[in-house]
């Protein structure tokens, strides 16, 4: 069997460590992903390395770090996808809690400050709703809210600009594009949430597992108070009458 | 130590936790929710097919009715008559509500929710959101917690309930970023700490799903029951092996995908010339399992699952993380090649026993929730049950729970007991590190019920295992793990590997006492059915040892009666 050598990132600030990178030798099989080489070292050579997973399916965002100083998923990163040398560090626009751990709640408070869902008044029940709708929607509602575009962003990395950044937006363009929810949180994005920090570079869409369009389909549209109703006049003025008839 | 005072602690931020933390606010109570790992990151969010819920949206003759007589008789007759009962009346309510609180499903043609087939439902019942839908569920009711006045405390662990002459007092947890234990004093706890997955090698359970309320609950009283129904889901990936166990959602075969052995034949239509790929689990995953042992599987040890004759255009519309997870994982393109998979353990039947109506518990002011809680899916639980369970059940659990804290007074953790308890949690650290390392004995249990208590059973395959847990039982006691309290998930696998000894103890000691096969529970030396064993099987703590007492199933009212097909005994 192949072994491979990983580089993890330790530090643990209220033990007083500084941080360093430490090496371990993992074997590998065929298949495998950053995350089993990781904890493979956090169960059988050190069992004080601190690493965060839950779902090992690229499905609940925990596993966020930077591997060779990109942003990833851990346990959607294969090692035979990457050439030689692995180093896993912790996201970097966070702090740090311990090792691989980052301490990401900030973004839950600034959740709780957006707008929440508020449908149209007077809606006749069961709701009606059309897939075409429902669909553009849904491409936000893919986030897994593992905050690595929060972690490439330049906005956030080196400037405290207090701008809510990209996975917010998502948010706020998941809740806009709702096709029947009454607000429009371009205003919230805008005069709270600093989207005119943002100057489109695209790095948080190109690191999204998920694959959002983030910043085509979610900031460009916020910033512009156009996520709500539609991107074209026409469709806005469908859904107005539509809201008329639904009254 | 610091000390939180709340009506009500949610141990669990699953979709059962933070419904009841909805409901339990809603209420009136003050409401604290813990949960082991971040918030919106709990093993709901994997769930993928949907929800059950008898909209008759797609099918209109679908109803109430037909729900409920779905789940009894595929639940192999065990599940209790009133939950079930509950959850076909109350599972469409809960679906309409949660689209009120944002969630977006996908629609009919005439904009109404969707539904799809699943296994072993006579109509197409599953409300569904692509396959994410336990995301979009979980996500919507993060964001109606964020935005109530709600307290959630996330990866913080708990460790113990305290309860005093039978009633409950409060709790502790460890909060992994601090290291700082927190003592919480409160007049009703709700548990929805979901499965036990975990106990097995070959799972689709995520790290989180370790056992942890059956142990809490267990350990003050608290009465387990059918724990011996372990959900094997027939479809998990096989291969590559880091990916072994992963889900291939019954998403699949619900939009038409179809079993293959190594042959090429059709297999289901031997064991289920009916209903073939749609059969209830436990019988297409020993069907499965069947296959593979007799020679006909693949060579990474599985059978085939093909959909790609529904086109890419479809599969990627209807199925695209199952895509995406094929590609990525496993070097599949599933709209042009056919999947292997096998079975994988996916839910635990069982659970604490509770009230239908409240949750409540035998514990005064201790309620379950949830995959955490036992009784609604008797010896099988048909596809989407679950999330419907999760909701109705969450938000009965909530209401009955502010009730019961609202007419109560606060009880006291007194410093003694808690200081107690962080000693006896901080004793696993030791420098010289020279105990077991827990992920060995968790490893080495995982293979034991892998052996012993798998899809098929034997006596002397379930008394081994038996031996085995009570040796690990022991050596657990002397588990030592470098480091310290912050996160250090060394302690964490430690405490986690105290609750799965307890479920697989009573997973494995209900196992052996069922001498009959039913439902997920196949004895293969007691091959059959029998009237004898309609029963319930219920654990609790005796004074020295688990202890065991068999309950007959509680008997329907002939209004229910009168919906389903009796029982037959050959
Ligand atoms: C891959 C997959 C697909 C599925 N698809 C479907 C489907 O399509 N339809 C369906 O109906 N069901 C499905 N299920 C089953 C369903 O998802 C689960 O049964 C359900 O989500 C369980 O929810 P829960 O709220 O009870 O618990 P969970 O979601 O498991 O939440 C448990 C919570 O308890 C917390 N916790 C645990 N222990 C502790 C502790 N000691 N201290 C503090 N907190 C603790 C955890 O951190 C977590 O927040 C699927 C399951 C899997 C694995
Ligand atoms: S596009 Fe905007 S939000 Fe995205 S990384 Fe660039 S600056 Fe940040
Ligand atoms: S938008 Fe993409 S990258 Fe950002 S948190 Fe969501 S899933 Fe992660
Ligand atoms: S562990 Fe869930 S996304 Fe990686």
């Amino acid at each position: 069997m192949t072994t491979i050598r990983l580089s993890i990132r330790r530090c643990d600030p209220m033990a007083g460590i500084a941080p360093h990178f430490q090496e371990y030798d993992v074997p590998v099989e065929e298949g495998m992903v950053v995350l089993e080489a990781v904890r493979y070292a956090a169960e059988k050579i050190d069992t004080t390395i601190a690493v965060r997973w839950n779902c090992e399916a690229a499905r609940c965002g925990s596993c966020a770090a930077e591997i060779n100083n990109v942003p990833a998923l851990m346990c959607k990163t294969r090692i035979d996808d990457l050439a030689g040398r692995i180093t896993v560090a912790p996201m970097r626009a966070y702090p740090i809690v311990k090792d691989l751990v980052a301490d990401v709640s900030a973004n839950y408070e600034t959740e709780r400050r957006m707008p929440a869902f508020k449908p149209f008044s007077n809606l006749k029940e069961p709701w009606k709703m059309w897939q075409p709708d429902v669909e553009r929607s849904k491409e936000f509602r893919r986030c897994i809210e593992c905050f690595l575009c929060q972690d490439v962003c330049h906005v956030i990395r080196e400037h405290e600009t207090g701008y809510f950044g990209p996975r917010h937006v998502v948010k706020a363009a998941s809740l806009d594009t709702h096709p029947l929810d009454s607000l429009d949180r371009s205003k919230h994005m805008n005069e709270e949430g600093g989207i005119g920090y943002c100057n489109i570079t695209k790095c948080c869409q190109e690191v999204c597992p998920e694959k959002i369009r983030i910043t085509d389909n979610a900031i460009i549209p916020e910033k512009e108070g156009a996520a709500d109703g539609a991107y074209d006049p026409l469709m806005r003025f469908i859904r107005s009458a539509k809201k008329d008839i639904e009254g | 130590m610091h000390r939180v005072e709340c009506d009500i602690l949610v141990i669990g931020a699953g979709g059962a936790g933070l419904r009841a933390a909805i409901a339990a606010c809603d209420a009136g109570a003050r409401v604290v929710v813990v949960s082991k790992s971040l918030l919106g990151k709990a093993h709901t969010v994997m769930a993928e097919g949907g929800i059950a819920a008898s909209l008759g949206n797609v099918d209109g003759k679908d109803d109430w009715q037909a729900h409920f007589a779905d789940t009894i008789i595929e639940g192999a007759y065990l599940s209790d008559w009133r939950m079930a009962e509950i959850l076909a009346k109350e599972a469409a309510e809960r679906v309409y509500e949660l689209e009120r609180y944002g969630a977006l499903f996908d629609r009919t043609q005439d904009g109404r929710i969707m539904q799809r087939a699943f296994g072993g439902h006579t109509y197409r019942r599953l409300c569904h959101v692509g396959d994410k839908t336990g995301l979009e569920l979980l996500r919507t009711l993060e964001d109606q917690v964020l935005h109530r006045d709600i307290e959630v405390m996330d990866e913080t662990y708990v460790t113990k309930i305290f309860a005093r002459n039978g009633r409950i007092q409060g709790a502790i947890g460890l909060q992994m970023k601090t290291g700082r234990f927190v003592a919480f004093e409160a007049k009703a706890i709700i548990i929805a700490t979901g499965g036990c997955g975990r106990v097995y090698k070959v799972t689709s359970n995520s790290w989180e799903s370790t056992a942890d309320g059956i142990g809490l609950a267990y350990n003050i009283g608290a009465e387990l029951m059918d724990m011996e129904m372990v959900q094997f889901h027939p479809t998990g990936m096989v291969y590559p092996p880091g990916a072994k166990g992963l889900l291939v959602t019954e998403g699949v075969r619900g939009e038409g995908g179809i079993l293959l052995n190594s042959k090429g034949e059709r297999f289901m239509e031997r064991y289920a010339p009916e209903r073939k790929e749609l059969a209830a689990r436990d019988i297409v995953a020993r069907a499965i399992y069947k296959e593979i042992e007799e020679g006909r599987g693949t060579a990474h040890g599985g059978v085939y699952l093909d959909i790609s004759h529904l086109g890419e255009a479809f599969i990627k519309h209807k199925l695209p993380s199952m895509y995406s997870q094929f590609r990525q994982f496993a070097d599949v393109d599933i709209t042009k090649e056919a999947m292997e998979v096998a079975p994988t353990v996916h839910y635990q039947m069982g659970g604490i026993r509770t009230d239908p109506e409240t949750a409540a518990t035998n514990i005064d002011g201790l309620f379950a929730a949830g995959e955490a809680a036992g009784g609604l899916h008797g010896g099988n639980r048909l596809g989407g049950n679950s999330l419907a369970d999760i909701l109705v059940f969450g938000k009965r659990a909530g209401e009955a729970a502010s009730k019961h804290a609202l007419a109560s007074k606060l009880p006291e953790v007194s410093e003694a007991e808690a200081l107690q308890e962080t000693r006896r949690v901080s004793s696993y650290l030791g420098k010289s590190a020279k105990g077991p390392n827990p992920n060995a004995l968790i490893e080495e249990l995982r293979e034991s019920m892998e052996n012993g208590v798998g899809i098929i059973r034997d006596r002397s395959g379930l008394s081994k295992t038996l031996k085995e847990i009570s040796e690990l039982k022991s050596r657990q006691a002397q588990v030592r793990v470098p480091g310290t309290l912050v996160f250090n998930h060394g302690l964490l696998s430690a405490l986690a590997l105290e609750n799965m000894l307890v479920a697989c103890e009573a997973i494995t000691r209900s196992a052996l006492e069922r001498r009959e096969s039913r439902g997920a529970h196949w004895r293969s030396d007691f091959p059959r059915k029998s009237r004898r064993w309609h029963v319930n099987m219920v654990c609790f703590k005796g004074a020295h040892s688990m202890k065991l007492r068999t309950v007959r199933v509680r008997p329907m009212p002939q209004r229910l009666k009168r919906l389903i097909k009796h029982e037959v005994y050959r």
